[in-house]
């Protein structure tokens, strides 16, 4: 069972009150990319063994959508972050190596 | 004025912990920066509470102040003359960016009593929420899930919780709280 603590509201949320979002800092392709960009968009997804960024909705909760980093073999959470951001900030990352040295962060779809 | 109805007519559980549906009341939703003096002012001028902080509520008999969200609270009062209540509020929030909706008729609110352990292992038998009094002391709220559907669970004292659900599913959560009120071993908190 995953529990996330809400970064707006502070509680910690079971993750039945939850609504998964998928994967977490997508780039939008727009109708001016080519078909490869647009396709990759809509159904290109990480599956990583490991440390992974998603979103969430505190569904039954505050209602607010917020970003969680997790193992997704073990379920250990890294942290959880607001939703204001395009990628995942410094104090997440240095969390994600001191539990996993030598991790890095891959860019790019 | 038709006369407000509760969806159950107010239908009552005697178990070891006791459930009750409340009457109708007026609510109100109101959005905006809760750090604004005008949407503070314009909610405790009309409940009398003061605004509570995160995950807790500020209750006066049927009047009160509930923390939905960073955005969002509550406002609850006696189901009487409801469209004045609204305009004193539309009033006092002119000119700030809000968003008020008259929400009476949404929830269903339940009156859940009982000796402090049994009513909040009652609960816990239906909400993933933890319950422990050092997790949810007398003021607390929190909206969760009881079983399969959305609710808000509010400490009103230390024997007595304010269950709010939509009141669609007020006869389903009847039926929950009935059974998880009904007896067993409640003696865990
Ligand atoms: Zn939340």
């Amino acid at each position: 069972m995953l529990i996330l603590t809400c970064p707006y509201c502070g509680v910690a949320a079971d993750e039945t009150e939850l609504a998964p979002g998928g994967e977490a800092h997508l780039t939008r392709a727009g109708v001016e990319s080519s078909d490869e960009d647009f396709e990759a968009y809509l159904f290109q997804r990480k599956n990583p063994k490991g440390v992974h960024f998603e979103r969430w909705r505190h569904a039954n909760g505050c209602g607010k959508w917020f970003h969680a980093a997790r193992c997704t073999v073990t379920n250990e959470v890294f942290g959880t972050y607001p939703a204001q951001t395009l990628e995942p900030p410094k104090e997440i990352l240095d969390e994600i190596v001191a539990r996993r040295p030598g991790w890095t962060l891959e860019t790019g779809p | 004025m038709s006369e407000p109805v509760s969806a159950l007519g107010g239908a009552v559980f005697d178990g070891a912990v006791k459930v009750t549906e409340l009457p109708p009341r007026a609510m109100f939703s109101l959005k905006g920066d809760l750090a604004s003096k005008k949407i503070v002012k314009a909610a405790t001028g009309l409940t009398g509470v003061d605004l509570p902080g995160p995950n807790s509520a500020n209750g006066a008999g049927e009047n009160g102040i509930l923390w939905m969200a960073p955005d969002e609270i509550l406002l609850m009062g006696p189901r009487t003359d409801q469209a004045t209540a609204a305009a004193r509020l539309e009033k006092a929030l002119a000119g700030t960016h809000h968003l008020l909706a008259d929400v009476s008729d949404a929830r269903s609110v339940f009156l859940v009593e009982g000796e402090g352990s049994a009513l909040r292992e009652a609960l816990a038998r239906l909400t993933p929420a933890d319950l422990h009094p050092e997790a949810f002391p007398v003021g607390a709220f929190r909206r969760t899930r009881l079983a399969q559907v959305p609710a808000a669970l509010w400490m009103r004292d230390g024997s007595a919780v304010e269950v709010l659900v939509f009141r669609s599913v007020a006869a389903y959560v009847f039926g929950l709280l009935g059974h998880a009120a009904a007896g067993g071993s409640l003696s865990h908190f």
